[in-house]
């Protein structure tokens, strides 16, 4: 395996392909398109078949077949990764994911696991238009026996890093299955840092119990007293990021950013810490406004603060089909300038 | 014990487990419903005469024959049923959802093949020399995610065999209302090599399954049995638009207990179930006097 450590999302995304095929001979990737030269829609599995030709598998544009394939291989001991080339086809998986793979382990008492990943790029903001550009991983959230991950571009102290890391401890660190929600936009951010985190006070917390999966806590270096909790996760929360830095520096408002890589089952702990300093809870998605992951952290947010809880919002795209025009596309979604708005607004009323 | 006894003591398990299940279905003992194997005994017991310790079994929402004639427990299976923790999956499973060594059922139509051939390719890839038993019926021709399958197992040569019982009817549709064309030719259109059966004798279904079976061992490639046979209960438990007329002829015609049956001395059949009755009847009690769920 390579010396050099990743740069970007995609590299050590890559990385822990390789290495995860590298360690243990059950792993197994299949896919639309994942073969060498082309490695992939996204390139996240360029170069496994080449070092891998036995367990790199090309299939036929078949979701919901090659799912359940995995499925039924988890079940007989091996490991499969299975890539579903854009997210907005993980409506031809649910009935595998939801009725049959997730359900194995209750429905047949514990007596068996499957340990398959699930991997797909959700997201828009390349012009790729209504059926290749959204966020749908709610579809998922909350189904029992299955865990919903998506990375944080950190660089962490992998050797993987922490995207990376996050994929072969969902491919390799447990028995369950795992829907691992990445991000075209994501795929290019470079991992942050010791030098990019340096202006950050960074604490990282696992739960307990669940998937061992970090959640990041980041505010400014020396700044005041937080007054608003941002949470955001996957590529909303380079977004977040950014916002944070803008209402420190151009309206003097204070964030403190809790950014999760465990979706589902939430592990809302650090959320909680950080709304018992600030009692402001604002929660950043790219999926649709309604019924979405925000909705779930605003609940569960009161449920567990109370009256403590002071205010909530939430910034999410609009409930419409996402436009191929770019101009039409960028205002369907959530933008930096959404999030310093409603953190103004919140911190002002 | 003749050949014949000994399929008719397996088959007539079957029957007795089933008969006795609609009977105590209403004295409210189980929950929710069940979906019976009359007149599809033979399939089971034939097919799954030809399995080895390490072959694995994948079945569907009428999985109780398949289930005993893969050599299940009738007191664990009725315990189940019954959502006692001693049953086959803890009482969460139910009738549907059954998971004991290397056998596997799931109440879902179609993904169940997809679940089998997931299987045989981690079989073939392990090198264990096991093959796959799938088990589908008429009404689940009617699912895309089949097609997808039948495809991928055909393309990577996956040891399985396909085994279709037809009973012509998916829960009160008629076969003729919902399949267009040719059963085998779906398959066969993949490169799967379909195999015809009409009959519900037990020992035709199991001498059929014995060659393909050799078959997918020794080309580790899928082979696909399409099975003519009868429904001869409802659906689950009451739902049956058939005439009743039809319904008794069927009984009469393709009934594979009775068909084996008749080749016995009526004395050993008489004492055959007998035995099997009292079996049956004492793992149901077996299973009633069990402990419930704690709460």
């Amino acid at each position: 395996m390579s010396e050099t450590r990743p740069a970007t999302v995609l590299q050590s995304l890559n990385l822990a392909l390789r290495q995860a095929l590298a360690d243990d001979p059950r792993v197994l990737l299949l896919g639309e398109d994942i073969l060498d030269p082309y490695g992939g829609a996204f390139k996240v599995t360029r170069g496994c078949s080449t070092a891998f030709p036995d367990r790199v598998l090309t299939t036929p544009i078949s979701e919901a077949g090659i799912t359940g394939l995995a499925g039924g291989m988890a079940l007989r001991g091996l490991r499969p990764v299975v890539e579903i080339m854009f997210g907005d086809f993980s409506t031809l998986i649910a009935d595998q994911v939801l009725n049959h793979i997730a359900k194995f382990h209750g429905m047949y008492n514990g007596q068996v696991s499957a340990p398959v990943v699930i991997r797909t790029p959700m997201g828009a903001r390349r012009g790729y238009g209504p059926t290749h550009s959204q966020t749908l991983e709610k579809l998922f959230l909350g189904a029992p026996g299955l865990t919903v991950l998506a990375p944080f571009h950190l660089l962490g102290a992998s050797p993987l890093g922490a995207p990376g890391q996050l994929l072969y401890d969902s491919i390799l660190r447990q028995d369950g299955p795992t829907f691992f929600v990445e991000n075209k936009l994501q795929y290019l951010l470079k991992l942050l840092g010791p030098e990019a985190l340096r202006e950050y006070d960074l604490r990282e917390s696992f739960s307990a119990d669940g998937f061992p999966a970090p959640c990041t806590t980041l505010s400014l270096k020396g700044a005041p007293p937080p007054q608003v909790t941002l949470t955001a996760y996957g590529y909303m929360a380079d977004l977040a990021l950014q916002a944070l830095h803008r209402l420190a520096y151009e309206h003097e408002i204070f964030a403190e950013l809790v950014i999760p890589t465990c979706l589902s089952p939430a592990q809302p702990d650090p959320l909680f810490a950080s709304l018992r300093r600030t009692g402001r809870l604002l929660a950043i998605e790219e999926g649709t406004f309604s019924w979405g992951w925000g909705a779930e952290m605003l609940a569960r947010s009161a449920e567990e603060l109370g009256p403590a809880l002071k205010r909530a919002g939430r910034v999410a795209a609009r409930e419409a089909v996402i436009p191929v025009s770019a101009e039409l596309e960028a205002a369907h979604l959530p933008q930096v300038s959404d999030i310093i708005r409603q953190a103004r607004e919140m911190v002002a009323a | 014990m003749t050949d014949y006894a000994q399929h008719y003591e397996k088959l007539y398990t079957i029957r007795s487990f089933e008969t006795l299940l609609l009977d105590e279905f209403a004295s409210g003992i189980f929950p929710g419903t069940t979906h019976t194997s009359l007149g599809q005994e033979a399939n089971a017991v034939g097919v799954l005469a030809q399995a080895r310790e390490q072959d694995v079994v994948v079945s569907n929402h009428r999985c109780h024959a398949h289930f005993l004639a893969y050599g299940g427990d009738p007191t664990a299976l009725y315990a189940e049923l019954m959502g006692k923790p001693g049953g086959v999956c803890g009482g969460v499973g139910g009738s549907q959802h059954l998971q004991w060594r290397n056998f596997y059922s799931n109440g879902i139509q179609g993904g169940t093949l997809a679940m089998a051939a997931g299987m045989a390719f981690a079989e073939k890839k392990a090198s264990r020399d096991a093959i796959v038993f799938d088990f589908m019926g008429d009404g689940t021709l009617g699912e895309g995610i089949v097609y997808e399958c039948l495809n991928l197992i055909s393309l990577w040569s996956l040891p399985i065999l396909i085994v279709l019982e037809n009973n012509h009817i998916a829960q009160t549709t008629p076969a003729d209302q919902a399949v267009a064309g040719s059963m085998t030719a779906r398959f066969e259109a993949f490169g799967i090599p379909a195999t015809h059966l009409d009959t519900c004798d037990v020992v035709e279904v199991q001498e059929a399954a014995g060659d393909l079976t050799r078959k997918v061992r020794r080309e580790s490639r899928p082979q696909a049995l399409v099975i003519e046979t009868a429904r001869l209960g409802t659906h689950s438990k009451g739902d049956d638009p058939r005439d009743p007329r039809d319904v008794e002829l069927l009984w009469d015609l393709r009934d594979p207990v009775e068909r084996i049956g008749r080749l016995l001395q009526d004395r050993e059949r008489v004492l055959i179930q007998r035995k099997v009755d009292e079996r049956i009847r004492a793992a149901f009690e077996t299973a009633l006097a069990m402990e419930g769920q704690p709460t």
